[in-house]
């Protein structure tokens, strides 16, 4: 155990005011929706959505890291945990998508119409 | 073969007990299976919701069209500004969890109490204003018409502004009575009646020119949308809901077969069904979770006020409720992004 009972409180501080100004511009973002990252795709998604994800993962990193503490936990510990989380969530995330995106198209170009 | 030669430290007694590879305790190292488990279920949930949105997604609804409410601000259109308040409340309340931790690691009861009873106001807060959330939510505001194919028309003005029911449909002299289980032959009942009938709703349609029906559908900025002759190419803004003609309303409104009003599993006003289902669902999986998350935390903090942590030499109690915690936070960072950013 690599408790050093240091007091983290000036890291705790300083973590919330970054999750903060975070959700701060992902909701200015949100509520202005400039066109120019609106209107551009990158790889079908659309600049926002690209900035919106990578804050959320910044934020997570954030959380897990200071809050709960994985920073302080043995190497063991960090991989077993985040790696076979990631590497889940995006294999599903992966199939899911793909099909979801196949079967839109699907209802979208052959003759089977789901909305009159 | 003569070469195998053995590795391992034999001084060690790496089997005798003691041995700790991972340098957390038993119920630290649960909470990290129970976390990692539950964060595959959320997101099992999260990628339905993207594997629904995909698959309708020329017609999901805007989610800055759905949350639009703010507490004593009555008609006024706040997207976002709610739930980012929420986010707020949750983010704070795990700040003063990791506090709570941190002075438990100095064995300060009386601080470690203190900011326990602020985690378990926030997270207080915060479930009362889902609930609040919820409320709107089902109870809708504008309504809208389901046609016989199950498509969703709601209404707008001659300048794009949405319009309620209430605002022009006319009230017939028809009687419609709700069937309960005292009036039916057999064990036939149904649910609560809109407030108008369908024609009711047709018959102000009629009544008001200036009103047209706009779709699900979103407005794309492409030559084949641009070239469609039934849709209101002014009204029609790109990445928002379609407007119809006049003439195409009328002829869409034909075909209406229910008034909805608000939301439930079955159906909703804001559009596909599936949205609403997976509103419920997720947001309420993960209420749920802030709940039972303020239920260990009343306890671990009447533990503390009771000094039991002091006996044991140990808050490490607090730590491990700190790390369910800050995982529900973290589901939510999640899910805002998710519902209410993209």
């Amino acid at each position: 155990m690599s408790h050093e009972h240091a007091s983290n409180t000036k890291r705790i501080w300083f973590v919330f005011g970054l999750l903060s100004v975070v959700t701060t511009v992902e909701v200015i973002l949100g509520i202005t929706k400039p066109a120019a990252l609106h209107d551009n795709l990158l790889l079908g998604m659309n600049l926002l959505n690209w900035i919106f994800y990578i804050l959320t993962i910044f934020k997570a990193y954030y959380i897990v890291w200071a809050f709960m503490h994985m920073e302080g936990e043995t190497p063991g510990l960090r991989w077993s945990v985040v790696a076979t989380v990631v590497f889940l969530v995006i294999y599903l995330l992966f199939i899911l998508l793909i099909e979801g995106d196949y079967i839109f198209e699907v209802f979208k170009d052959s003759t089977i119409k789901w909305n009159f | 073969m003569g070469a195998t030669v053995t590795t391992a430290n034999t001084e060690e007694k790496t089997w005798g007990g003691g041995n700790e590879p991972l340098g957390a305790s038993y119920g630290k190292l649960m909470m990290w299976f129970f976390i990692v488990s539950d964060a595959l279920t959320f997101s099992g949930f999260l990628g339905a919701y993207g594997f629904s949105r995909f698959k309708f997604i020329e017609t999901w609804p805007l989610p800055d069209e759905v949350f639009t409410h703010f507490p004593f601000m009555h008609g006024v259109s706040a997207p976002m500004y709610y739930v980012a308040l929420m986010t707020f409340i949750l983010i704070f309340s795990s700040v003063t969890m990791v506090l709570a931790v941190d002075a438990g690691h100095h064995m300060n009861r009386s601080k470690v109490a203190f900011y326990m009873f602020l985690t378990i106001i926030g997270g207080l807060i915060f479930v009362g204003s889902q609930a609040w959330e919820w409320k709107n939510f089902i109870h809708g505001e504008y309504g809208a018409i389901e046609t016989k194919g199950g498509s969703l028309l709601q209404f707008v003005d001659n300048t794009g502004k949405r319009v309620k029911l209430e605002d022009f449909a006319v009230v017939l002299p028809e009687e419609r009575e709700q069937l309960e289980r005292n009036k039916g032959k057999w064990f036939m009942s149904e649910p609560a009646l809109p407030t108008y009938s369908v024609a009711e709703v047709q018959a102000g349609f009629k009544a008001h020119p200036e009103i047209l029906v706009r779709t699900e559908v979103i407005y794309k900025d492409d030559k084949a949308t641009k070239a469609d002759a039934t849709i209101d190419h002014t009204l029609s803004k790109p990445k928002h809901k379609t407007v119809l003609t006049r003439a195409e309303s009328e002829k869409r409104l034909a075909n209406a077969h229910l008034v909805v009003e608000g939301a439930n599993l079955v159906r909703n006003e804001y559009g596909s069904k599936l949205f609403a289902d997976f509103f419920f669902f997720i947001t309420g999986f993960h209420g749920f979770h802030v709940f039972s998350g303020v239920v260990i935390n009343i306890i671990i903090f009447f533990n503390v006020l009771l000094g039991t942590y002091d006996k044991r030499r140990t808050y490490e109690m607090v730590e491990k409720v700190g790390l369910y915690w800050h995982f529900v936070d973290l589901v939510w960072v999640f899910v805002f992004t998710v519902f209410y950013l993209v």
